[in-house]
């Protein structure tokens, strides 16, 4: 299971609390993650990305294994230990605004 | 006796105040969606707790919200709003084409008949439609497509589409507002639209007179004379007592920006009618252009109880010194109970309420964050 973690109001938004989990068939990209996270728990759909052209939001930020991937393309393997479970996916909000 | 639901979107949630009919005692509850923007909230008339949220965010997106429950709890339902075909541009604010681009849901405007349609105006200005409670969403695609939308240009708060009225005795008929393109009708449901801007007059874009263009705040109307529409342009009150056909302006003795500047007034936001009295419109005269705040950090409410023209200020609950907030377009709604209650919320968290047509004024609530948006909902 790939492990993700989300920003705070998305976790209350998805009624969940702390790390959720997914099933990724294949490569283990952000896109597949978002894919299988999506799916899981549609209410995210457009919160992370948009749902049209699945450009990244602005403020939102993919982290693995201590690298930046928000600006990679979205299908870049990421690395073995998030496909291994040991580490998770963090999805972060960029820290501004008032 | 009735009792009155308060529905109030801020920058930072969403809050229900709800009274009985005598509107002292107010309960509140809140904030449901802390940290959002919820640009607007509003129930449908057909079932009072069927109530439909605009939730976003300048990290998340948008999100529509669905209560079922009046309140109580809340689902998300569908956030997917694609325009029709390829969108095109419209004019961006130095004049050079702009690719059409969604950002959020201002304004959603429940139907008078069905609880499950409801419509969205978004900025890019474009006006949704979802007949199954929110779950999907698609734009009649008429109104961007009328000729005018590639010289739609934004105001300074975005191209959206804020105003939605439903005229009552004619389900084909609607009318709604663009800042700043100005005002359209339909008479076939929103399968085409046509701009009703003949008599508004601005001087601040190149041909003060142009079919599209104006910078409309709101429009109001009332449900027994829906052929007479009340309008906050960003100068001047205008009224029309042809659907929009034509426009004169109700300016009369609101006050003027400055002595230099007599021509300029009664810039706004609000504008709201009587629920009984159809001739009894409400509005808040700010001062423009920059500074957005009452004049002379007094702030007042302006009646008129002859469609315009002749208005008095009301000021009897209201602060008259220090007072420097703004009341947003969405953000004045009146109940339908005997005593006509009238409601507005401000930039300063305040949401002030009048169980006496406005006579008299007492917030009901002080320290909410920024309100865009108050609605009433009026319960047996």
């Amino acid at each position: 299971m790939i492990r993700v973690w989300l920003p705070a109001h998305l976790r209350t938004l998805a009624r969940v609390s702390g790390e959720v989990e997914v099933e990724v068939l294949g490569p283990v990209t952000v896109c597949s993650i978002l894919d299988a996270l999506e799916a899981r728990y549609p209410m995210l759909r457009g919160t992370i990305r948009d749902q049209i052209t699945h450009a990244r939001r602005p403020y939102v930020r993919f982290f693995a294994c201590e690298q930046d991937f928000s600006l990679d393309a979205p299908d870049t393997p990421l690395p073995a230990p998030v496909s291994a479970g040991a580490e998770p996916l963090l999805i972060v909000g960029a820290i501004a605004g008032g | 006796m009735g009792r009155v639901r308060v529905l109030v979107g801020t920058r930072k949630g969403a809050f229900i105040l709800e009274a009985d009919g005598k509107r002292e005692k107010w309960n509140v509850s809140g904030p449901f969606f802390g940290g959002w923007e919820l640009y607007h909230v509003k129930g449908s008339p057909v079932n009072p707790n069927r109530i439909y949220a605009s939730q976003c965010s300048g990290w998340f997106g948008q999100l529509v919200q669905r209560s079922n429950d009046g309140g109580k709890t809340w689902e998300p339902v569908g956030n997917k709003f694609a325009y029709d075909g390829v969108p095109g541009t419209h004019k961006w604010y130095d004049g050079t084409p702009h690719p059409w681009e969604f950002k959020r849901v201002w304004h959603l405007e429940p139907s008078l008949t069905d609880a499950e349609t409801v419509y969205a105006g978004i900025e890019d200005a474009a006006i949704f439609r979802s007949t199954d409670g929110g779950q999907n969403w698609a734009e009649l695609p008429g109104l961007r497509g009328h000729g005018s939308g590639p010289n739609w240009q934004p105001g300074a708060g975005g191209m959206c589409l804020h105003t939605i009225l439903i005229d009552p005795t004619n389900p084909q008929r609607m009318f709604i507002a663009i800042s700043a393109a100005g005002a359209f009708r339909t008479d076939d449901g929103g399968t085409t639209w046509k701009p009703i801007n003949k008599g508004l007059h601005s001087q601040y874009i190149p041909d003060p007179d142009a079919e599209v263009g104006h910078c409309v705040h709101r429009i109001a109307l009332h449900r027994s004379k829906p052929n007479t529409l009340f309008m906050q342009k960003h100068w001047d009150v205008m009224r029309s007592d042809n659907a929009g056909d034509s426009w004169k302006v109700v300016n009369g003795n609101l006050p003027p920006e400055s002595a230099a500047q007599d021509a300029r007034r009664a810039f706004g936001f609000v504008i709201d009618v009587h629920s009984h009295e159809p001739e009894t419109i409400y509005v808040v005269p700010i001062k423009s252009d920059s500074e957005h705040f009452p004049h002379d950090g007094a702030l007042r409410v302006f009646r008129s109880r002859t469609g315009g023209n002749d208005w008095e200020p009301l000021t009897k609950g209201l602060p008259q010194s220090n007072c420097y907030l703004n009341v947003l377009r969405d953000a004045m709604a009146v109940d339908s109970l005997d005593e006509c209650g009238i409601y507005f919320g401000t930039t300063g968290g305040q949401v002030y309420a009048s169980a006496d047509a406005g006579d008299s004024w007492a917030p009901i609530v002080r320290d909410l964050p920024a309100v865009l948006s108050v609605e009433v909902q009026t319960l047996s």
